[in-house]
């Protein structure tokens, strides 16, 4: 049995016809095909899988595709608005924040949504902001520098716009 | 024609990462993310039993839930001499269990959907029945004559899997007698498990009408997965094809061939449909490679000065069901008889018991060249152990000790020879950038007041490059890497290596010791791993072994390339061969330097203009047979702060000094130094896979094997000294596991320093809150 959801993912509206059972990650990567968002544990640990739901970070592979109905959900995939490569993902670039790659998606869709609450987070708030996305490679210290890099180059795209 | 001029060279700069663009916008191509078409899942009924009879398995439920195929057990593999296969240890292990099961989580059927979800309600459905077994959990009852016998297919009755011995026992033994100080120490480094986030998985694709096999495959050494298919599956090794995508973390965990391949192959020979399989995090930390294990007991002799003069190790190492480690063939206990460290020993036996217990096999797999972080850590402890014993300061001790400069290349009383290394200078560096003296003064005051703060310190030599081909082979296949570079008509160059990266960054470090070589910039040389049908045959990325041994391939293979480039640049130069010099990246003549070409030049000429007589093309290809292991070292200090009233240790201050020889990218050397050693912090304070009377499983998933988050892990300080490996292409040592290796014992020695003032010596890791906070009660430090 399906049901029929109504989703806008990057932007871009979209009709499913999905299990109730799918969890959101799998009508994403495999319905979808945006196969950034990845899965990396059972027990909504790791958060290689978060995606922002109407704003807010959310483990994809715990919330089911039809409670995401309505809703707006943004993944890694539209992060680089019209090519230009957001300020956390040139951050995470430029300070190596990244080894292997595979929990980046889902840090940056945290650290975006960390900032957008917090635009000049301290560090023991950067650190707390992101210790439901696990790492295995960096040790979050470059990952950290980063999120402040980005924090202080979208407070200056910020005071400058002002 | 117009060729942009190369840049500065390119060795040694901090160049952003060319692999980065595609992982920072999700355009990363890890195996979850390839679905061909006609793809179907397959997902495994494992035993929830450590050890049982295999009664009865009712395959009849599963193949009645709707888009269930197909269900193979071991039963259906015997048919085809595939119910066993061949470790990479010279043991073999069950693919599908046939007549009982040795581990919980033991793969015991598989079940072949049209979903991912109707493959997990097919393996839901599977009716087993098990008959119980008494089950042999703890390694140290393995030869207890009433243990219950495991591996009753073996001809040898007994759990011993193997006995091994390096060194002069006879001579330590004397050694060891006349010493004025002996101290003896147990020291148990648990099973812990690389976990990285990407778990393991497979798309094996046989294709009916070619006969051909391609197994996509998160591998860390895709060629030994093909020969390693060809002999177990018997297909012609030309007819397979491996691929290794993007890898999501490896560790270690991703070289040996899991039983879920194998079945996957023949799930899709059989359906005639690629079949797609991808472990559950509890199936990675229940059935794939753990790593450690060793319970070991360490004596050191010395004089009564501190001058250490024998070292003798006893060790029961717990190899779980199979002896399916992930080891060069010659060597059982890998390298563990790296274990005389730093220090200069006249004297040194080690040995090693291995037995089979009720876990899931393994043992190599986190981060470790080899059971070198077990021998680190042991040798980093027991100097501690000896410097309380003796009531020195353990910084003293290692200065005592230290094997002097002048005295490489050393051999050790093991039968190692360090190939380079300035133990002193690097020592020196870090305890001043610490502060060591300004620390230990301020314990003092903080002592007095009843505080436990703690330094902890570890001054490591590491052994990584496996290995030189004399002694170091997997299935026989030599350890050698390998590389292939082709310089394009415009200048642009292709170079691929057997080796296969998981995040260490091969695509710009490897770019730019070609680049370099070449006289390119390293934007221009395009790095390709992973795909066994183009990339020449090596034997894979674990062991810190891709720049000591694919490094030198790269380097080697450049220059091979440059060789032919001389000639092309005397044709081009009008001048003899001998007339050629490589000078800052041109090719000049001797004498008259402004008369000079580029390798572009040389590059388009091989394809419009080649010499008369020259083959035609720029291209070469090298393996790399390295003829010594690289040797980095370091000295890491931690300093923390124990609450007396909780246990809970803090973490104050850690500082790592390296010394991993000639730097290709600092910027991911010390990437990998901070992962490293963030590692060493989860495996020192919260690593553990522990197992109940049972034998079940009491860390299978991320609640309860924790993985540090950023809140709990430490600013990582580094520095760095330089002391190039005289016999490596560029003087490179490799670097990934040395934090890994070197960090628990400074961890570890940090606690147990702070614990002394109460008489403590040591403490088996994890030191969790509880555990230390049991310490403190013992002590009287807290009441009951």
């Amino acid at each position: 049995m399906s049901h029929h959801i109504e989703i806008t993912v990057n932007g871009t509206h979209q009709a499913l016809d999905v299990e109730p059972r799918l969890p959101l990650v799998f009508a994403l990567r495999e319905m979808l095909d945006l196969t950034g968002t990845h899965v990396g544990c059972d027990t909504t640990s790791c958060g290689a899988c978060t995606v922002l739901v109407d704003g807010t970070p959310v483990k994809s592979c715990t919330m089911f595709a039809v409670q995401a109905d309505g809703c707006s959900v943004e993944t890694v995939e539209g992060l680089a608005a019209g090519g230009e490569l957001h300020p956390l993902q040139k951050a995470f670039w430029e300070n190596h924040g990244l080894q292997c790659g595979f929990c980046t998606p889902g840090m940056l869709m945290t650290a975006k949504a960390l900032l957008a609450r917090n635009p000049r987070p301290s560090e023991v708030e950067i650190r707390r902001g992101i210790s439901g996305n696990l790492c295995r490679c960096t040790g979050y210290q470059n990952i950290v520098k980063a999120i402040q890099q980005a924090a202080a180059e979208q407070s200056t795209a910020a005071a400058a716009g002002d | 024609m117009a060729i942009e001029a190369p840049s500065a060279p390119v060795l040694g700069q901090a160049l952003k990462r060319k692999e980065d663009p595609r992982f920072i916008q999700g355009q990363g191509r890890y195996l979850d993310d390839i679905r061909l078409t006609g793809m179907l899942y397959m997902s495994l009924v494992r035993s929830p039993y450590a050890h049982a009879r295999l009664v009865k398995i009712d395959k009849q439920p599963a193949l009645a839930v709707p888009g269930v195929l197909a269900v193979i057990t071991g039963e259906d593999l015997a048919g085809l001499g595939l119910h066993w296969m061949p470790t990479l240890a010279g043991d073999k292990q069950m693919v599908l269990a046939t007549g009982k099961v040795l581990f919980q989580y033991q793969e015991v059927a598989a079940v072949v959907a049209e979903s991912r979800a109707a493959a997990y309600d097919g393996a839901a459905a599977v009716e087993v029945e098990y008959d119980a077994l008494p089950v042999l959990v703890d390694a140290k009852h393995a030869l207890d004559p009433g243990a219950p016998l495991l591996r009753d297919d073996r001809e040898q009755k007994t759990n011993q899997i193997w006995h091994w011995e390096s060194g002069d026992s006879m001579a330590t033994a004397a050694a060891m007698a006349k010493a004025e100080v002996t101290v003896k120490q147990d020291v148990y480094f648990p099973r812990c498990h690389a976990s990285p986030l990407e778990t393991c998985g497979c798309i094996a694709d046989m294709n009916k009408a070619t006969g051909r096999l391609t197994l996509y495959v998160t591998s860390q050494a895709p060629h030994v997965y093909r020969t390693v298919l060809a002999m177990v599956a018997k297909l012609p090794e030309q007819m397979i094809r491996v691929v290794s995508p993007d890898v999501g973390g490896g560790f270690g965990v991703k070289v040996g061939v899991y039983p879920g391949y194998v079945v996957a192959v023949v799930a899709s020979i059989v359906t005639g449909h690629p079949v797609k399989w991808v472990e559950t995090r509890t199936e990675h930390l229940g059935s794939t490679a753990f790593a450690r294990d060793y319970h070991m007991n360490v004596e050191i002799g010395a004089t009564k000065q501190g001058r250490v003069q024998a070292l003798r190790v006893h060790t029961l190492a717990d190899h779980g069901a199979f002896d399916s480690q992930a080891n060069p063939s010659k060597w059982p206990a890998g390298l563990f008889n790296i274990c005389t460290g730093s220090y200069d020993f006249a004297a040194a036996f080690v040995d090693v018991d291995a037995v089979y217990t009720n876990k899931p096999p393994g043992g190599v797999s986190y981060r470790c060249s080899f059971r070198v972080t077990e021998a680190s850590y042991l040798i980093e402890r027991a100097m501690d152990v000896l410097a309380a014993e003796l009531k020195m300061d353990p910084a003293d001790l290692r200065r005592k000790n230290f094997i002097p400069p002048e005295r490489f290349p050393y051999t050790t009383p093991l039968g190692w020879t360090y190939d380079s290394g300035n133990y002193p200078a690097n020592f020196e560096k870090a305890l001043g950038l610490i502060g060591y003296d300004d620390l230990r003064r301020e314990q003092t005051e903080r002592r007095a007041r009843g505080e436990l703060m703690g330094i902890g310190i570890s001054s490591f030599t590491e052994i990584v490059g496996a290995g030189p081909s004399a002694q170091f082979d997997i299935l026989g296949l030599k350890m050698f890497d390998s590389a292939e570079i082709r310089v394009h008509p415009t200048g642009k160059a292709l170079a691929r290596f057997g080796v296969r990266h998981q995040g260490q960054g091969h695509e710009t470090t490897f770019a730019q010791i070609v680049g370099s070589e070449l006289g390119l910039p390293a934007a221009d040389v395009l790095v390709e791993e992973g795909d066994t049908d183009t990339a020449p045959y090596g034997l894979g990325t674990y062991g810190s072994r891709s720049t000591p041994v694919a490094g030198g391939a790269a380097a080697l293979c450049a220059r091979r390339i440059r060789e032919k480039a001389k000639k092309i640049a005397a044709h081009l130069l009008e001048c003899g061969e001998h007339d050629v010099e490589w000078a800052d990246g041109k090719f000049r003549v001797a004498g008259a330097p402004e008369r000079a070409v580029t390798m572009q030049d040389c590059a388009f000429a091989a394809y419009t203009n080649p010499p008369p007589g020259l083959e035609p093309g720029l291209e070469a290809t090298y393996y790399y047979d390295p003829p010594n292991f690289t040797f980095p070292f370091g000295t890491y200090v931690a300093v923390v702060d124990i609450d007396p009233g909780t246990g809970e240790v803090k973490v104050r201050r850690f500082l790592a000094v390296d010394d991993c020889g000639v730097v290709i990218n600092p910027m991911i050397v010390d990437g990998q130094i901070h992962g490293g050693l963030t590692e060493g912090f989860a495996i020192a304070f919260m690593q553990e896979i522990p197992y109940d009377s049972e034998g079940n499983c009491l860390a299978s998933n991320f609640t309860e094997y924790l993985v540090p988050t950023a809140v709990e892990t430490p600013h990582w300080e580094t520095d760095r000294t330089t002391t190039p490996s005289p016999h490596h292409p560029i003087g490179a040592k490799g670097v990934g596991e040395s934090p890994n290796v070197g960090s628990p014992s400074a961890f570890v020695n940090a606690v147990v320093d702070a614990l002394s003032p109460l008489g403590v010596r040591h403490v088996d890791m994890p030191l969790t809150r509880e555990r230390i906070w049991r310490v403190l009660r013992e002590h009287g430090v807290v009441s009951a």
